[in-house]
């Protein structure tokens, strides 16, 4: 498919992304937003730049491999699918419902383009591990090569350092694993809840080769993905820095909306039934940088 | 039904005793000739479970984990998902204890072939005690959907239950104790996944086991069959269930006692209960580990003072006929 969008393009195509990530969540009444809105641009640049995939073949054997272990940021994995042509557009509005395809948490045996199931934390980077020694085995790995999107706070599963150990021992160099480092959990800031950091240095004791990434800057989202898959001696680890609820400004670096839909009753937050209608004005106008008008 | 049983086989010291573990790592080995998509992981247990004769023969489709047992696990999905055929081996605590969260989510939920080899189930693995005797694993395999569960009821039919769960769909698991124990089976014996096997045919009580308390009731039987009939049934495969072979038995003798190295919550006395009860009910008993934790002890020790051994087993079975 098209995989040669300008970076102006890609940064329209998040855009419309989040905006459709609004409607979904609204349309669920449940479901999480933050995450989702912070890795819009990072999906844009995956699904329209960055992954050697296509939509007609989900089962083609050269395509990347896109795991995505923080399974509950499903909302911008299913929309960018949808703008990509895995499915119709139609079937974001049954997220969450009986019946649909879109599970709350992303089920491979109802898509299997989403290549894994996921929800319960820390479990994505073992199966990547999989997916790479696996290509190994085949000699198919220059070939395509195995993302895995993961949360920072999922780093506070031992899973997660299990498999980075062994990504480290076995030079996993067709492996890059993604962190959407934007500093939220449940409950609280990650740095009160259970501190993270030194991110870098830890998966630099591993093994791996980590590069820093300001997740909103699309040029700089295509170079380091570029970067990473020229590393050639390491698994590679990208620390994508990135404002949860981004674009959304009463959502953004706000842990409250780690886990609800707009329409949600949060003290000191927008009226309720104001939340989504605000949210949509916002990221219309990119905040008022631009009119409307020119979006369409 | 001929089942080719071992020649003497009732004389315990006549018949060969043999570890289970063994069968099923010599049946990976020969597998893996054949099944060039088969893939062998280890965490850190590769000799005392038996996963080293695979990796010794194929090192490149051996894969080490480390004690990780969580990333074992994941690893395996992420194989499985790329057309291997992986075979995760390990204790059986640490193998479905310890990452039975993991194993419920990416693989049993997705419908992974993967393929789960335990050893060190039960009381029979002995001196290293209760955190390592698995009494759980029937029950926390059988309640996830999809799972197959096959306890083998001596060497030889350990090997042809690793090599037949090749050929199926979605996880296995396979359970292997430890210690040695009667090999009472022969290369000719038939094996079919799902299918028990009427060892001995009776009309007075249907004896139910898996694993090597088969032997113990094919014994039993014997010496009792002056006084009563008894019906023999290797339930190998505890999921699915063979419920024909199961309700035939049980309207033809009217009464049922089931015996395993397993806590009795559960296990695969609770697995034919919840078919019975529902579609003949029969007076039952269930004989196995009575919910608690054992101890450190010699196999035959702990045997004894459990009432696992012959003894015992045949102690708790006449009351049963008694009543």
């Amino acid at each position: 498919m098209k995989q040669d969008y300008t970076i102006t393009e890609l940064e329209k195509k998040a855009n419309e992304i989040r905006q459709d990530i609004i409607k979904l969540l609204v349309k669920a009444g449940s479901g999480h937003s933050a995450g989702p809105l912070g890795m819009a641009d990072v999906f844009a640049a995956f699904y329209f730049r960055v992954l050697k995939h296509d939509p007609k073949r989900p089962a083609w054997k050269e395509r990347d491999r896109l795991i995505l272990s923080n399974g509950h940021i499903c909302p911008v994995r299913y929309t960018a699918m949808a703008h990509a042509g895995y499915f119709p557009k139609s079937w974001l509005a049954t997220f969450r419902k009986i019946n649909s395809k879109l599970e709350g948490h992303p089920s491979f045996k109802k898509i299997s383009a989403l290549e894994t199931s996921s929800g319960p934390l820390g479990e994505g980077l073992s199966q990547a591990c999989g997916f790479a020694m696996a290509a190994k085995m085949d000699g198919m790995q220059h070939t395509y090569h195995v993302w895995c999107v993961t949360s920072d706070a999922e780093h506070q599963e031992g899973m997660t350092w299990e498999a980075a150990m062994f990504a480290g021992k076995n030079r996993l160099n067709n492996l890059t694993v993604i962190i959407d480092r934007n500093n939220i959990q449940i409950d609280g800031y990650t740095e009160d809840v259970m501190p993270l950091e030194p991110l870098r240095e830890k998966y630099e004791a591993f093994g791996w080769h980590v590069i820093d990434m300001n997740g909103h800057d699309m040029a700089e989202i295509i170079s380091t993905f570029q970067e990473a898959k020229a590393i050639a001696e390491k698994p590679v680890c990208i620390i994508a820095h990135t404002i949860p609820g981004k674009g959304v400004s009463f959502m953004e670096k706000d842990y409250k909306w780690h886990g609800v839909p707009p329409g949600t009753a949060i003290p000191g937050e927008p009226e309720k039934e104001k939340q989504a209608q605000i949210a949509l004005r916002e990221l219309r106008t990119l905040g008022k940088k631009i009119e409307a008008a020119d979006l369409d | 039904m001929n089942y080719f049983l071992a020649k003497n086989y009732l004389d315990e010291k006549k018949v060969e005793w043999k570890p289970m573990r063994d069968g099923a790592g010599i049946g990976m080995a020969e597998l893996g000739e054949t099944a060039k998509d088969m893939v062998v992981l280890g965490a850190d247990t590769i000799e005392s479970s038996r996963a080293h004769y695979f990796a010794k023969k194929f090192p490149e489709r051996f894969i080490q984990c480390g004690v990780a047992e969580q990333n074992l696990i994941g690893i395996s999905a992420g194989l499985s998902y790329q057309g291997k055929v992986p075979y995760a081996v390990t204790y059986a605590p640490f193998l479905i204890g310890r990452p039975w969260e993991p194993i419920r989510t990416i693989i049993a939920y997705p419908e992974r072939h993967v393929v789960f080899v335990s050893s060190h189930a039960g009381l029979a693995t002995g001196p290293d005690g209760p955190t390592h005797q698995m009494t759980e694993d029937i029950a926390i395999t059988r309640c996830l959907p999809g799972f197959t569960v096959i306890a083998p009821a001596d060497y030889e039919q350990a090997r042809k239950a690793v090599q037949a769960a090749y050929s199926l769909k979605g996880p296995v698991y396979i359970r292997n104790a430890r210690e040695k124990t009667p090999l009472f089976t022969t290369e000719k014996t038939p094996f079919e996944v799902g299918k028990a096997q009427v060892l001995r045919e009776g009309k007075g009580a249907t004896l139910i086991g898996h694993g090597y308390m088969v032997y113990r009731l094919l014994q039993i039987a014997e010496e009792l069959k002056k006084e009563i009939s008894l019906e023999v049934i290797n339930l190998h495969t505890i999921k699915p269930l063979d419920g024909k072979t199961i309700l035939a038995s049980a309207k033809k003798t009217g009464r049922v006692f089931c015996a395993e190295d397993h806590n009795v919550i559960g296990g695969m006395g609770s697995a034919v209960a919840e078919f019975l009860s529902q579609k003949h009910p029969v007076p039952m008993k269930f004989h196995g580990v009575q919910d608690i934790f054992a101890e450190s002890g010699s196999v035959k020790d702990l045997w004894k003072k459990y009432g696992l051994d012959k003894a015992g087993t045949k102690k708790v079975l006449l009351e049963f006929l008694k009543r």
